[in-house]
């Protein structure tokens, strides 16, 4: 029968034991936190300070000319805007989503000939009212269309911009490193200290003492399970607080992250508890603990995207468990792509389940 | 119902026969020594007893309970310290105790506990920061929490100073007042003889001796003896002149006469006086615990060695 009161016990004494530890207090809270501050500094604003930006040339030219190609080139020039062109032929909305960028230019087909006639004609500029890069974009392009003006024999005024708002967002670095790193410290916290108690307990027969009270292994093991799901609650609270107030990070909060915050934590404590179980001494077991960690800590989608990596790492991406919970956190935070995050919770889920079970059966309390 | 009763009890790892066939009983309110070199068995044998091992043969029931299929039951009625006790790192005596009571689900006053052992000024420092002894002690403070009836106490006063030794045998003698049930191992044999009504001595997991100590000595040990400082001409002398068995010793110069009766005594002095020869330092002397365990020890009995190679049993044996 297992009694709250117990897991409640087990769980005093061990939140009480962690909180003195200053080590454990810094791995599990402050350093993914100062992970987001350096990698937060090092990327955030994309380096130089220049946006990119998706421009498509309608202009058809008159007498040879075509003012739209000369406008780009100058905006090209200015320090604040890299464009890219691309085809005229091509659905420009449609291409600024598969791109998942916010900003974009449309030089309309009758451009050179409007604006040699001195009528009026409008430039579109594509953005997003809640991105601090649209602002920068559509200012730039004012800026020249004014210089443009000017540039007419009587300076009237003939080019305009008409402004259309675009939903999709350009994700930031920044945005895509909060869930990586909820993801990093949901795995290191529990998985290096249950690899390392399960190991040293053993090792020093604190598991035999503790078999010899009322406690079973399961209150034991869920009275561990609990803390680290409220230190994954807390580092989470954490992480997105640095990333909203310092970089302004753009992220979801919604009831879809709790079975991440949950599972996880549930998943890599199992984990941790099987390596120790399974290994002979501590030493043993830091060693495959770490073998098993350091691949999914930078595979699986904690500090860049698997996306950018080669094919056939990304398969092995795909095995790693950290995998769904980064991908699944991503999915919600970032792409609000809730029914993509459901499988990323059925498969979590599932691996959870066999891990946990595992790590169950094969944990002894007492030896033979 | 005997507390504590074992018969035909073994437990092998792989060759090595770390308890072979085994068998005693334990009364209620009996503090019970189990004696014997390092590797001789004892630990596993009480782990045994608390149902930590699972044994190999043999019967044994601790309370009416077979320790391995009803552990969980019989946990809540023994205490135990176990060999080399340690607990968590960061957690102090005071919350070891509460977390334990927690657990049992029993009320206790923690600071009574802890002033009984003698720790109340250490009640609010982590175990990591305690002396050997102090560890020790939250150990048995431990031990104490579900009140138990039956208590195991494995090497509880090993690395104590003499102090905290004598306060842990006046836990141990106030728990026998209370009627309490004690299994106790030491190397200690002055702590075995104050403390327990009644011993083992085990030695490659046999028992060579059983019973108090008294009958141990006067089984295994040699009787009474008188010693006198002399020559191998006195020794001679009062071989001739008395009935008595006279054994010389050259080397030290000692003339050793065992004594029957005490009135051998007298014959052998009157014999020496009438030598006219020169002696001095008379002592009667007997077998103490020690002096039987060391000759319990050395030899072996039959069929007792391993048949391992020597070399690598030794490494085994000394952990
Ligand atoms: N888990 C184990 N695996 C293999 N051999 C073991 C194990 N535990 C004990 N032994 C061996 O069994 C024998 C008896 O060990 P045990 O610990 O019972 O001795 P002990 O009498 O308590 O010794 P000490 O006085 O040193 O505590 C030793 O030879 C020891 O090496
Ligand atoms: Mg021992």
């Amino acid at each position: 029968m297992v009694s709250v009161k117990r897991i409640y016990a087990d769980f005093k004494v061990f939140s009480v034991g962690y909180l003195r530890n200053k080590f454990g207090l810094f791995f599990g809270l402050i350093f993914p936190v100062v992970l987001i501050l350096i990698f937060g500094a090092i990327f955030a604003g994309g380096g130089d300070g220049t946006v990119n930006v998706y421009a498509q040339n309608q202009d058809t030219g008159i007498f040879g000319q075509n003012i739209g190609d000369s406008f780009l080139t100058a905006l090209n020039e200015s320090t604040t805007i890299k464009v890219i062109t691309i085809n005229p032929s091509d659905n420009f909305v449609d291409f600024l989503a598969s791109k998942s960028a916010s900003e974009g230019i449309v030089i309309p087909p009758n451009f050179s000939a409007e604006y040699i006639a001195g009528n009026q004609v409008n430039i579109t500029v594509y953005g997003n009212p809640a991105s601090s890069t649209s602002g920068i974009v559509t200012g730039t392009v004012n800026g020249y269309a004014n210089y443009f003006n000017l540039q007419r024999f009587n300076g009237t005024v003939v080019i305009g911009l008409t402004s259309a708002t675009i939903n999709t967002q350009q994700t930031s670095y920044v945005d895509f490193l909060i869930p990586g790193l909820i993801g990093f410290s949901i795995l290191t916290s529990p998985m290096f200290s249950l690899v390392n108690i399960s190991s040293e307990y053993k090792k020093a027969k604190l598991f035999k003492q503790l078999s010899l009270t009322p406690l079973t292994k399961m209150e034991w093991l869920t009275a561990k399970v609990l803390f680290y799901i409220l230190l994954s609650a807390a580092g989470f609270l954490l992480m997105v607080g640095v990333g909203v107030f310092v970089f302004g990070v753009h992220v979801t909060l919604s009831p879809w992250l709790i079975p991440f915050l949950v599972l996880g934590p549930i998943l890599f404590a199992a984990l941790g508890m099987l390596v120790g179980t399974v290994t002979k001494n501590p030493e043993t077991a830091g060693v495959i603990g770490n073998i098993i960690t350091f691949p999914m800590m930078f595979l699986a989608g904690t500090f860049f995207p698997i996306s950018i990596m080669p094919e056939y790492l990304q398969t092995v991406a795909r095995v790693l468990p950290l995998f769904y919970v980064t991908e699944g956190l991503n999915n919600v935070m970032v792409y609000n792509n809730i029914s993509a995050a459901l499988v990323d919770i059925a498969v979590l889920g599932v691996i959870t389940l066999v891990i946990f079970t595992l790590a169950v059966k094969l944990f002894k309390w007492r030896e033979d | 119902m005997l507390p504590i009763e074992v018969s035909g009890l073994k437990k092998y790892y792989g060759n090595l026969k770390a308890v072979d066939d085994i068998s005693f009983t334990v009364k209620e309110g009996e503090v019970f020594g189990l004696l014997g070199p390092n590797g001789a068995g004892k630990t596993t044998t009480i782990e045994i007893m608390e149902g930590l091992r699972e044994r190999d043969n043999g019967d044994v029931k601790i309370l009416g309970f077979d320790p391995w299929k009803n552990g969980y039951e019989l946990h809540k009625k023994i205490g135990v310290i176990p060999q080399n006790f340690t607990f968590f790192e960061k957690t102090t005596p005071r919350e070891a105790i509460n977390y334990y009571a927690d657990l049992f689900h029993v009320k206790v006053d923690a600071d009574a506990i802890l002033r009984e052992v003698l720790l109340e000024d250490m009640a609010k420092h982590s175990f990591e920061s305690l002396s050997g002894g102090q560890k020790q002690k939250t150990g048995l403070a431990l031990s104490l929490v579900n009140q138990p009836e039956l208590l195991f106490l494995d090497e509880p006063t090993t690395g104590l100073d003499p102090n905290a030794r004598r306060a842990i045998w006046e836990v141990i003698r106030k728990l026998k007042a209370k009627g309490k049930t004690i299994i106790l191992t030491t190397h200690y044999l002055d702590e075995a003889q104050q403390l327990s009504d009644r011993v083992a001595i085990m030695d490659h997991g046999h028992i060579v001796a059983i019973g108090t100590t008294q009958e141990i000595i006067q089984q295994y040990g040699s009787s009474e003896r008188l010693e006198i400082k002399g020559s191998q001409r006195l020794a001679d002398y009062i071989r001739e002149n008395t009935e008595l068995q006279v054994e010389y010793n050259p080397q030290r110069g000692t003339i050793t006469i065992p004594l029957k009766k005490r009135t051998d005594a007298l014959a052998s002095l009157a014999a020496a006086e009438q030598s006219g020869l020169e002696w001095s330092n008379i002592q009667t002397r007997q077998d103490s615990l020690d002096d039987v365990f060391i000759k319990l020890i050395r030899e072996p009995l039959d069929g007792q060695e391993e048949t391992a190679p020597e070399a690598k049993t030794d490494k085994k044996r000394r952990h």
